[in-house]
Formats: structure tokens, C-alpha cells, sequence
């Protein structure tokens, strides 16, 4: 019975899938482009940081960014298929051991990094 | 009497709608694919009602009266059997066999009452089953940390009041929400989408029908 069930849910939710997004991982660094409503405005803000979760699951997958803005640490999540992201920019590609990097909160400065994929043999 | 009795479906789960601008939309999926096995009538059986029935099932799996009841309709054996009260011109609308339409049950943005047996949870203490809370933790407090504290008083009125909220049997029993939007039809799917929970796991059975605290069984006003 479980697997008839679900098909229906995910075949109601792949009209929401977008395809138009690149590939990324945790570990990555990426720039979101999200549409906010400022007012009565609609605007771009683009949030950089690296993607320390991904939440996969369908239509409703999420992903988890965070920054560290002047000295504060900011995390966001966004939902990944919604029209609000209008696009997203892998700007470099990390290398990172765990599929949640947690461990970043604990961190500040040099130490709070991950090490970029092009560095990997270094 | 309700003027929308409604339906029958079963429950799938839950999902998110995503409108084009970005708004979420928490939503239950009720798969309604429901026929009407029979009608009571007010000469025969003393009121009027739908009998819808959901899910097929094979023949050697209904009991002899039940089974004699979809041959005498000449409808497919069904494995749940629910009866809608409803006024007997709301019945005559319907013949035996067919399947109810649910863009014409319903529509986008409504409201709705769904009504479903919920989730059983066996035995409970009174934290779980009555959000009592509890004792303290600290301050030297040992085997009383779950407790629901006094039920009552002493000579006076020597007795503990009927209803007292006590630990049993928490769930497994018939809830129904009021009240509920319907954030989507898919007719030719057979699917409504209410939005927010409903009782009851993913498989359950579930009644959906215009609010009846609403005025029109719940429908859009301009409708």
C-alpha cells in the first residue's frame, strides 16, 4: 500500500520541481538570489555563504546557507523549488567530510573555513 | 440537514503547495474516489442518506449480506461503507454505481469539516493525554514527576467528581475538524487538498463535508 501512496503525492509535487537550478552540495560556496517583498516592492537580495545543510525531499527540499555578517553569523534556510529563488550561483566547491556542517558555529575566523576543491591536494 | 453531506476518501498525507509567488501552503491529500452503493429512503428505513462505499475489494471477501447488497445494486464490491445523512432530493441527484464528481462537491476555497478516527496512542498518562504538567523536576521531588497531582478533596464531597481527567485510552477515536479550507480540486485525480492537518495516519478513512457552521455548507459567497 506504502508505495502506491506516496508515488501520488510526489507526482502532485513535480509540477513544483525545478530543473533549472545547478547542482550543489554541502560544503559549497553559493550566492542565493531571492526575491523579498519590500513594502509594496518586489527586490532581489542576494545572500552568499556556504551551504552547511541540504535537506532533500522532493519538492519540499530545503537548504541551509550561513555567512558570518559583520560578526554576527547569519543562516538561512530556503526552500529549494520555490519561485522566490531566481537564481543560484555555485561560486566555489568545497570539500567537507560530513553531510551537516554544524561544527562551523563553534568556529570563527580562518578556522571557520572549508577547504576549497581546488586545494585538495594541497 | 447539511446541505453538502460530502464524501468519503482516504488520507495520503501531507505535502506544500507553492503558489507562484512564493506563498507556502501546508496541505493534507484525501484521495475520494467513492461510489454510491446504495440510498436509504425515508418509506423503507425512516430517513434519507447516501451509502457510499470506497476501496475495492474481492468478492469472497464480503460477508453474504453485504455482498448480496452490491449484487442487488449491481455495483463493485467496495471494502468501507459510510452513510451520508442527506435530504432526499440531494439523493435523487445521484444513481447507484456512480462516482461522485468532486468539482461539484466542492471547491477552492471553502470550507470543509473532515472527521476521521485519529491516530491511536494506547494507554497514556495524563502529561500526554490531557497536557497536564506534571510535577517539578527538582526541589527533592522523586516518583511523582508524571503524576496529575490531587483528584479531589477529603469528607467533603468524599468522592471523586465524575469526568475527573485521569490516564486511559488516548486516540483512536473520532475527531472531526471544523472549519478546514479546501485549498485544491483535482477531479480527474480524485483528490481534494485541505489545507492544514487532518486527524487520523496516512491510509485512514476520512469523511469530508461542507462546514456545518458555515453558512451554504461552507461555500465561497459569491458561489
Amino acid at each position: 500500500m506504502s508505495t502506491p501512496v506516496l508515488s501520488k503525492i510526489e507526482a502532485l509535487e513535480a509540477k513544483n520541481l525545478r530543473t533549472d537550478l545547478p547542482e550543489f552540495r554541502v560544503g559549497d560556496t553559493v550566492a542565493v538570489h531571492y526575491q523579498i517583498v519590500e513594502g509594496d516592492k518586489l527586490r532581489v537580495q542576494v545572500f552568499k555563504g556556504i551551504v552547511i545543510k541540504r535537506h532533500r525531499a522532493g519538492a519540499r527540499s530545503t537548504f541551509t546557507v550561513r555567512k558570518v555578517s559583520f560578526n554576527v553569523g547569519v543562516e538561512r534556510t530556503f526552500m529549494l523549488h520555490t519561485p522566490r529563488v531566481q537564481k543560484i550561483e555555485v561560486i566555489s566547491e568545497g570539500v567537507v567530510r560530513r553531510a551537516r556542517l554544524f561544527y562551523l558555529r563553534e568556529l570563527r575566523g580562518k578556522a571557520a573555513r572549508v577547504r576549497d576543491v581546488k586545494d585538495r591536494n594541497r | 440537514m447539511n446541505t453538502n453531506p460530502g464524501i468519503i476518501g482516504r488520507k495520503l498525507g501531507m505535502t506544500q503547495l507553492v503558489a507562484a509567488d512564493g506563498t507556502v501552503t501546508p496541505c493534507t491529500v484525501i484521495e475520494a474516489r467513492a461510489i454510491v452503493v446504495a440510498k436509504r429512503t425515508q418509506e423503507k428505513d425512516g430517513y434519507d442518506a447516501l451509502v457510499l462505499g470506497l476501496g475495492d475489494v474481492s468478492e469472497k471477501h464480503v460477508n453474504r449480506p453485504v455482498g448480496g447488497l452490491f449484487k442487488k445494486n449491481q455495483v463493485t464490491p467496495k471494502r468501507h461503507l459510510r452513510e451520508l445523512r442527506c435530504s432526499a432530493e440531494y439523493a435523487a441527484k445521484f444513481e447507484l454505481g456512480q462516482e461522485l464528481a468532486l468539482d461539484e462537491l466542492f471547491e477552492v476555497g471553502q470550507f470543509v469539516d473532515v472527521q476521521a478516527t485519529s491516530k491511536g496512542r494506547g494507554f497514556t498518562g495524563v502529561m500526554r493525554r490531557h497536557n497536564f504538567k506534571g510535577a517539578v523536576r527538582s526541589h527533592g521531588a522523586h516518583e511523582y514527576k508524571r503524576h496529575g497531582g490531587s483528584i479531589g478533596s477529603n469528607m467533603t464531597p468524599g468522592r471523586v467528581f465524575k469526568g475527573k481527567r485521569m490516564a486511559g485510552q488516548s486516540g483512536n477515536e473520532t475527531v472531526s475538524v471544523l472549519n478546514q479550507k479546501v485549498a485544491g480540486v483535482i477531479a480527474e485525480d480524485g483528490l481534494i487538498l485541505v489545507r492544514g492537518g487532518t486527524p487520523g495516519a496516512r491510509g485512514a478513512i476520512v469523511t469530508v463535508r461542507g462546514a456545518v457552521k458555515k453558512k451554504n455548507g461552507g461555500r465561497v459567497a459569491s458561489a
